[in-house]
């Protein structure tokens, strides 16, 4: 029997899956501080997890986190250090995966979180990169989790926050970006990965229940369909009890 | 020196100020309230995040420009008053100086070592580089590759948070620092906020744990409870529905002026800040166990 689940937990689940083990992941807030809590309990029990703030752990933490600089965060930390400790860590090319969210992502994996509307005139002020773009920036990879809506998934962001492929092929190269970029864009829907050749986005795998056109209705350009196209597999019973055990007030998985 | 002093001495019309620098922790609410009470003006504020101090500054009208990564409220999404100075102007438009965590620190950190820049890899191809007009972008003279030139941030005072100080400046903090190093070494003048006066010689005792060189440091304020809603590592904990209320409060100016009203310009400092809290509210954020890090002998004999 299958369990009912939410939406969001589907997108942890399906973030805590893009962790492989042993690997470290730059977590980030949010979905994918349960994400990589899930993932420590499961098949990446020896991942690494960095907090912009200057924290590094080994475990997660023992209560749920509403922001990384919350003791339970620091309790039990491999190292608590200056954020450029851990930002060192990924201009040198030590950090695997890093996690970001974002208003608005677009067709190569650009993210806009600073501004709607022009910059000087803004329509609504976003608040803001944090450590965002240096993720996108330095990190061997990265992984977008955002809500699926033809608002947010765009076919251009009007302001890059944080780049991705840019203007598709080998643009992030002749920006002078060292590595990286983006792996996957993990939504409500579905999931999107990047075609290695033109870096643009194509929709790899859909939630259960979804459809290929369910997810082009929703997103804002005409959206290639992956050969073959997957179903994102169920959080299994397990995996449901124990983001339900990080999580128990459902207060970022609801 | 009280916060009152404090702030007239060091933060004057028109001052930058870093504020916030270990990210959602160990923020100086006490000491950014203390501003807003005395009305200043036309600031210019430092911080990789500051989770809702800034918000509140911009709503009280003393910034002029806002020099970070990020700002709004952590756990509850925007921040009301950024986007009304932002998008409206209200109440005083504010300049934004668009950086990124790492920007911030290495900016700091230029400031710290005394040079003038620091080259990174990071930012390039994102549009921050566009609208901040101080990051640039040039041929690295080593091997022709592409920088990110991030120049110095010299704020003429930064204020920190800390667990424990003495009255001579030495000061303890532990948890996650973020870019407080950075700015407590890049400062003109540095504010040292502290939980807890103890003597000299605890601060002797470990000094591997100082986090800024004592005699850079221009005022040691004693404020118990001074960084709330954030928390203290070993004090307290973050207060999450306080960020959860004032975002609720704080959705029209009128709603952050009677917030403003209550909670900053009706209280004459922390103590009776805290006495509004609540003591038993103030008491369930307590830190209630005890899980001292292991001994460290530093004896040279």
């Amino acid at each position: 029997m299958q369990a009912a689940y939410t939406a969001a937990e589907l997108m942890v689940v399906a973030a805590a899956r893009e962790i492989r083990e042993g690997e470290v992941v730059f977590v980030g807030m949010r979905l994918p501080l349960i994400a990589f809590a899930l993932a420590k309990r499961t098949h990446a029990r020896n991942a690494i997890g960095l907090f912009e703030n200057g924290v590094i752990r080994d475990e997660p933490a023992g209560r749920l986190l509403y922001t990384m600089g919350d003791p339970p965060n620091i309790e039990g930390a491999l190292m608590c250090c200056r954020m450029n400790v851990v930002m060192g860590l990924m201009q040198k090319g030590e950090v695997d995966l890093g996690f970001l969210g974002g208003a608005e992502v677009d067709r190569f994996g650009n993210i806009n979180t600073s501004y709607v509307g022009t910059p000087k005139a803004p329509h609504v002020k976003l608040p803001g990169s944090g450590g965002a773009a240096d993720i996108a920036s330095l990190a061997k990879r990265f992984v977008v989790v955002i809500e699926h809506d033809a608002r947010r998934l765009v076919e251009r962001v009007s302001y890059v926050t944080s780049p991705g492929n840019g203007e598709g092929g080998d643009w992030r190269t002749r920006a002078g970006l060292p590595r990286g970029g983006p792996a996957a864009i993990i939504t409500s829907m579905g999931i999107l990965r990047f075609d290695p050749k033109d870096g643009e986005a194509f929709l790899a795998s859909v939630h259960p229940g979804v459809s290929a056109e369910d997810v082009k209705a929703q997103t804002g350009w005409p959206l290639a369909i992956g050969e073959p196209l997957h179903v994102t597999p169920a959080p299994s019973v397990d995996e449901l009890r124990m983001i339900r055990e990080i999580d128990p007030q459902g207060f970022w998985t609801s | 020196m009280s916060m009152r002093d404090a702030v007239a001495r060091y933060v004057p019309d028109g001052a930058s100020v870093a504020i916030g620098l270990a990210l959602e922790a160990l923020i100086p609410f006490a000491a950014g309230h203390e501003i807003i009470r005395r009305r200043k003006r036309d600031l210019t504020l430092i911080g990789p995040i500051s989770d809702i101090l800034f918000d509140q500054l911009i709503g009280a009208g003393c910034v002029r420009t806002v020099q970070a990564a990020w700002a709004g409220n952590v756990s509850a999404g925007l921040g009301h008053c950024y986007r009304r100075a932002a998008e409206r102007g209200e109440p005083n438009p504010i300049a934004i100086e668009d950086h990124s965590n790492f920007s911030i620190a290495l900016g700091l950190l230029a400031g710290a070592l005394g040079t003038q820049f620091i080259p990174a890899k990071t930012l390039l191809g994102s549009d921050l580089v566009k609208t901040n007009p101080r990051l640039r972008i040039v041929d690295s003279p080593i091997d022709g590759q592409k920088l990110m030139l991030v120049p110095a941030i010299v704020p003429d005072v930064t204020i920190v948070h800390v667990q424990r100080a003495d009255e001579f400046g030495g000061c303890h903090a532990w948890g996650n620092l973020g870019v407080s190093e950075e700015g407590a070494m890049s400062g003109n003048s540095v504010i040292v906020v502290a939980e807890e006066i103890v003597s000299a010689g605890v601060i002797k005792s470990d000094p591997n744990r100082v986090l800024v060189p004592p005699q850079r440091v221009s005022a040691v304020v004693h404020e118990p409870g001074g960084a709330h809603p954030s928390p203290v590592q070993g004090c307290y904990g973050r207060d999450h529905e306080f960020y959860h209320e004032y975002h609720t409060d704080t959705k029209t100016a009128a709603g952050y002026d009677a917030w403003r009203d209550a909670w900053i310009d009706r209280c004459s400092g922390r103590p009776e800040y805290l006495t509004r809290l609540g003591a038993a509210r103030w008491r369930g954020l307590q830190v209630r166990e005890q899980k001292p890090a292991a001994v460290v002998n530093y004896s040279a004999t």
